[in-house]
């Protein structure tokens, strides 16, 4: 990626580039180009569902140690959506889990060296936020009608003030989607340009080259925390939009 | 901008802002995705949810037999307790029993010892005054004839009254030894 001429040349942002896999090189990406983006996710729901329905297929009374992480994933997700979106959130604990898989097995397998992460593009993550915002608001108005729009109204708040802040509850209502969706990709964009940007001081530094590797270590396990991190956040995030769909205020 | 991609990020642009991959990675993101959501719906998450419900059944079906043992122990151990609580009164009552059958018949014993002591201390007692009634004559008779005897060489011609002696004499041992 980097020229081979020597010297210090960094481009952090090259390995964000989307490339057709097939075809020839440098081919425009059109709707149903295979590129490796598109390799990622399916290799997220290869590992990802191969994790599951192997882990699942135990069914040990003692679970084995694949059975265990599924488990514990399993009871993780199921707590998550049981405290935050309440007992009818439930019905959404399949899809709301397959975010969570998603999402965790693309950052985790993002952090690969030479893999792609694809939930560090806008565009990801912002086709989940919204498909999550507009799942969600389509749940408010099926449950609760036209009331939901009362969603925006303050309880017990003086009628002089609701002229100020309704436009407000509207505002932070629809910028949910794009916090949501900017929270992940961005905190997967600088993790990795910052990893790429003191990759590219080792070589150069000869034996210096250690300070910044030492760096990479300690950046790419803090990177690990932030990969599971933010699973969880956009997760848990969707159950209180979710709850808030529910059960409004 | 669809037409050079490329360009834009080799010239440092934000990949991510070259909306021309869009359209790909959206379709492929819910292609994906869709298919995770069916794996994960149809395939796992019902055995998992399974799994653990049937562990938990068994965890609570073990956690009530462990209760109904317990129980068992227990009742067992009041009943352990309470055969030895009987047992322990059986004892304490032939041990009763006993001490009673020997106090009365050491009592019996005793009372027959004391009536034999009794017999034997009042034979003795008629023995002892006998043998002093006899002692008392056959002084009484000794003396007589001493004093007859002492007043013949030595007393009056004459002699004294036989009887005066007697009286005499009768009233000295009355004197020395009483009653």
């Amino acid at each position: 990626m980097a020229d081979k001429e020597g010297g210090i040349h960094i481009d952090p942002m090259s390995q964000f580039l989307i490339k057709p896999l097939f075809g020839k090189e440098g081919a425009a990406v059109e709707l149903f180009s295979y590129t490796n983006s598109s390799l990622w996710m399916t290799l997220i729901v290869v590992v990802g569902g191969l994790l599951f329905v192997v882990g699942a297929s135990g069914r040990a009374v003692v679970p084995t140690r694949l059975q265990s992480v599924t488990e514990v994933l399993y009871d993780f997700v199921r707590k998550m959506v049981r405290e935050n979106a309440g007992e009818d959130g439930m019905k959404y604990f399949p899809i709301i889990f397959t975010l969570f898989t998603f999402i965790i097995f693309a950052n985790v397998l993002g952090l690969i060296p030479y893999s792609f992460t694809v939930t560090s593009h806008l565009a990801v993550t912002a086709t989940l936020a919204l498909g999550v915002f507009v799942t969600v608001t389509a749940i408010g108005f099926m449950k609760h009608g036209a009331h939901f729009l009362s969603f925006f109204v303050p309880k017990d708040c003086p009628a002089p003030l609701l002229i100020l802040l309704v436009p407000i509850e509207i505002i932070s209502y629809f910028v949910r989607p794009i916090s949501h969706s900017i929270r992940l990709g961005a905190n997967m964009l600088a993790g990795h340009a910052v990893l790429k940007v003191f990759a590219g001081f080792v070589a150069p530094l000869y034996i210096g080259g250690a300070l910044p590797l030492g760096m990479m270590v300690g950046i790419y396990g803090l990177e690990v925390l932030v990969a599971v991190l933010q699973a969880y956040i956009f997760t848990v995030l969707t159950c209180i939009y979710l709850n808030d769909a529910l059960h409004m205020h | 901008m669809a037409g050079e991609p490329h360009e834009a990020a080799a010239s440092g642009g934000l990949p991510q802002l070259d909306f021309s991959t869009w359209p790909s990675q959206i379709f492929w993101l819910v292609v994906s995705f869709g298919a995770l959501y069916f794996i994960l719906s149809r395939l796992a998450l019902p055995k998992i949810a399974e799994t653990l419900q049937a562990r938990q059944d068994q965890i609570a079906g073990d956690l009530d037999l462990a209760g109904e043992f317990e129980q068992k122990a227990k009742e067992a151990e009041e009943a352990y307790n309470a055969a030895l609580a009987s047992a322990r009164a059986e004892a304490r009552k032939i041990a009763d029993k006993t001490q009673a059958e020997i106090k009365t018949q050491m009592d019996a014993a005793m009372a027959e010892a004391d009536a034999r002591i009794e017999a034997r201390a009042t034979e003795s007692t008629t023995r002892i005054a006998a043998i002093r009634d006899d002692a008392r004559a056959q002084a009484t008779t000794v003396a007589e004839d001493i004093a007859g005897a002492l007043i013949a060489k030595l007393g009056p011609a004459g002699g004294v009254d036989a009887s005066a002696i007697s009286g005499a004499v009768s009233t000295e041992i009355e004197r020395r030894f009483g009653g």
